[in-house]
């Protein structure tokens, strides 16, 4: 049974460093790119992978996610092809967490039990289903049982009852919404993220990645000022998306990454 | 695991065979489930408020005050009770069975929507919530919250598919004049779902202020009970004007399933009544078999959207696929959950309605009783005359017209070639 994402944040913690977690959406900007464009950005820095599975009606998704997962379904991209994606990253790297973001309907279609198998054979080591609540959180059961990850999102009007029992289920780490809103807007306030997170930390040891409204170096050394780990998705897949080869997707990728690695290391060093 | 199965339709049938309904009336439980259908899966950030609304609508539903406060309204605002009315010209014509229509389509804005727009509207201001947003397909259900909008001093706003604004330019005007934002939803595929998608973004963004008044029984739960219950009185007055005016129940019941409201409205109050069939009318657009059809009972596949588990139209990646109706009304790609757990217990059957087919009963009601449907009622009334050919004349049937086709007269005459 996996310990990947156990294993990476006890690292950062003894390391006195802050987790970057860089989402992605699988298949795009180019479907061949997806394994290279997911080493490159752990050489950039990346702690742990976020891998977003594309779904036709992303509700909590803003115009960039949206356009990103629209191209990728165009070519046709489904949670078989991500899968062996994920097998062939593990090929040479058997160290960095990949965590599946997405929502319910391709899992269900897939089917439970198949994909709780084919997804800890590929090397999965989370899952994040956007529209899987903690209270139907026993339709993706069998995941746990085959060691892979459920991680639950926290959000702005996440009451005490609820995250009491949030973290009673969850696993690996905590996904904080940093706003009531959709990926990708600019709403962030630093002031109220370091308040909640750090009243979800008060109730236990898990780790707390915070994400949406994160869109750069500076943004995200604020959010990691109380959190493990933050999470870049929307300025990333816009980055990417400009991108009209592989390698101008890679370099993309470096360049973005690499400074907000630098920038969340010298932080923490000052 | 619950739902670990394939998704078939037999598979799912078979399961949910085995467990016999006693009271139809007893669903959905405290989680919002239907036996194996509904739910509430949704993103975090609107849990909380499904949660304060679930509670306060709970409280509401038992509160005299509130249903006098609505039942005020749909009498003296509505016009309710609608009539049933003998179609006896068309019944004659086909031959067979006698066709009643339940004239929602005689209520104020002309369709069943407002029953549920004016109860969601009154949950909205008891909640102190002043900003109301709405989705809409054919225009109708965003009319009917623009109106309740205007009557109860709220803000409105509805997101429309840029496809269903281009067809449905009518009621776009309608909305505007009554006070409403009308916002296109230019993602995905410009329809339906996409406008609900579309609101729920508002909602989650706007979630302190904001109450989303759904125009169907789906949604996360408490939606599909709560638009049930408020359209729930189209059956509750029909059952008692049919014991009234004919002095027994109807032999069967037939309605246009999208989302499903009309129906479950009609529907709801006959469930335990065991002799009464029911048949719910899907769009099968251009025929099931050409993939262009709406018809997610007849040929979709369990799964989940827009917060609950029911019957979808998808592909194989579980990509939510485009689906097409004449009827911008019934072209969604899934169904509420209780027409999915109707299906699945045998109570209810569900046929699919062509395109020309719901054209063909549309003309033939006009001509024979000086009644235009909308296109999504003249599913139902099709499937009326369908099912009027096939039963003995002293059979009654009993048939939601759910609106009125003033709207749609466009759409028809573009279909026929006919410049206005």
């Amino acid at each position: 049974m996996s310990q990947r994402i156990e294993q990476r944040f006890a690292d950062l913690g003894q390391a006195g460093r802050k987790g970057l977690i860089p989402f992605i959406s699988a298949g795009d900007p180019l479907p061949e790119a997806t394994v290279a464009i997911m080493h490159t950005l752990v050489a950039a820095g990346a702690d742990l992978i976020e891998l977003g599975v594309p779904y036709s009606d992303p509700v909590a998704d803003g115009p960039t996610i949206q356009h990103s997962s629209e191209r990728a379904i165009a070519r046709g991209v489904g949670i078989a092809q991500i899968l062996g994606w994920v097998s062939e990253f593990r090929l040479t790297d058997a160290t960095t967490p990949v965590v599946l973001m997405g929502y319910l309907n391709p899992i269900e279609i897939y089917g439970h039990a198949r994909f709780a198998d084919d997804a800890s054979a590929a090397g999965v080591d989370g899952v994040l289903i956007v529209d899987v609540p903690v209270e139907e959180a026993e339709t993706v059961a069998l995941l746990r049982e085959k060691g892979v990850r459920e991680i639950f999102l926290v959000a702005p009007t996440t009451t005490d009852r609820r995250l009491a029992a949030i973290r009673a289920r969850a696993e690996g780490f905590i996904y904080y919404v940093s706003f009531a809103g959709i990926t990708g807007a600019s709403q962030l306030d630093p002031l109220a993220v370091r308040a909640r997170v750090e009243h979800i930390k008060q109730g236990g040891s898990i780790p707390v990645a915070v994400g949406f409204g994160v869109r750069d170096a500076a943004s995200a050394v604020q959010v990691a000022e109380s959190a493990d780990a933050v999470v870049i998705g929307s300025a990333l897949v816009a980055t990417l998306a400009a991108a009209t080869s592989r390698d101008a997707a890679l370099a993309a990728a470096h360049a973005f990454l690499a400074p907000i690695r630098a920038a969340l290391d010298q932080a923490v060093r000052r | 695991m619950r739902y670990a199965s394939a998704n078939t339709n037999e598979q799912a049938t078979n399961m949910s065979n085995r467990i016999p309904v006693s009271d139809f009336h007893a669903y959905p439980d405290a989680h919002g489930r239907f036996a194996d259908y509904g739910g509430i899966f949704m993103p975090e950030t609107l849990m909380p408020p499904l949660e304060e609304l679930a509670a306060a609508y709970l409280a509401m539903r038992e509160d005299p005050a509130f249903i006098a406060e609505f039942e005020r309204d749909l009498k003296h605002y509505v016009g309710r009770p609608s009539p049933i009315y003998h179609a006896e010209r068309l019944s004659a014509k086909i031959g067979g069975a006698q066709i009643l229509l339940k004239r929602e389509d005689l209520n104020h804005t002309g369709a069943h929507k407002i029953n549920n727009t004016i109860g969601q509207a009154l949950v909205a201001r008891r909640m102190g919530k002043r900003r109301i947003i709405a989705e809409t397909g054919a225009g109708q259900h965003g009319v009917a919250t623009a109106t309740v909008c205007a009557r109860f001093g709220l803000d409105c706003i509805v997101y429309m598919g840029a496809v269903d604004i281009e067809r449905q330019k009518i009621n776009v005007y309608r909305m505007k004049l009554l006070g409403a934002k009308v916002v296109p939803v230019v993602s995905g595929s410009k329809t339906l779902k996409d406008a609900l998608n579309e609101a729920m973004r508002d909602w989650v963004t706007n979630v302190a202020d904001t109450f989303y008044i759904i125009g169907t029984v789906a949604g996360p739960h408490p939606y599909p009970m709560m638009v049930r219950d408020f359209n729930a009185v189209v059956g509750r007055e029909a059952r008692a004007q049919m014991l009234e005016q004919y002095g027994r129940l109807p032999d069967v019941l037939t309605a246009c399933v999208g989302g499903g409201s009309n129906a479950i409205g009609l529907f709801h109050a006959f469930l335990n009544d065991r002799e009464v069939a029911m048949v719910g009318a899907e769009a099968a657009g251009e025929g099931i078999a050409s993939g262009r059809h709406a018809a997610s009972l007849s040929a979709g596949r369990r799964g989940v959207l827009h917060g609950n588990r029911t019957y979808v139209i998808c592909d194989d990646n579980g990509q939510i696929t485009e689906t097409h109706s004449i009827s911008a009304g019934l072209d969604y790609p899934g169904v509420g959950p209780e027409h999915a757990f109707l299906k699945d217990s045998g109570r209810a059957r569900y046929v699919g309605i062509t395109d020309d087919e719901a054209l063909a009963a549309f003309h033939e009601l006009a001509r024979t009783e000086g009644i235009l449907a909308a296109l999504e009622s003249s599913h139902a009334v099709a499937q009326a005359m369908k099912l009027a050919r096939e039963l003995p004349k002293d059979q009654l049937i009993l048939c939601n017209l759910s609106g009125r086709g003033d709207k749609d007269v466009h759409t028809i005459a573009a279909r026929e070639g006919i410049e206005l």
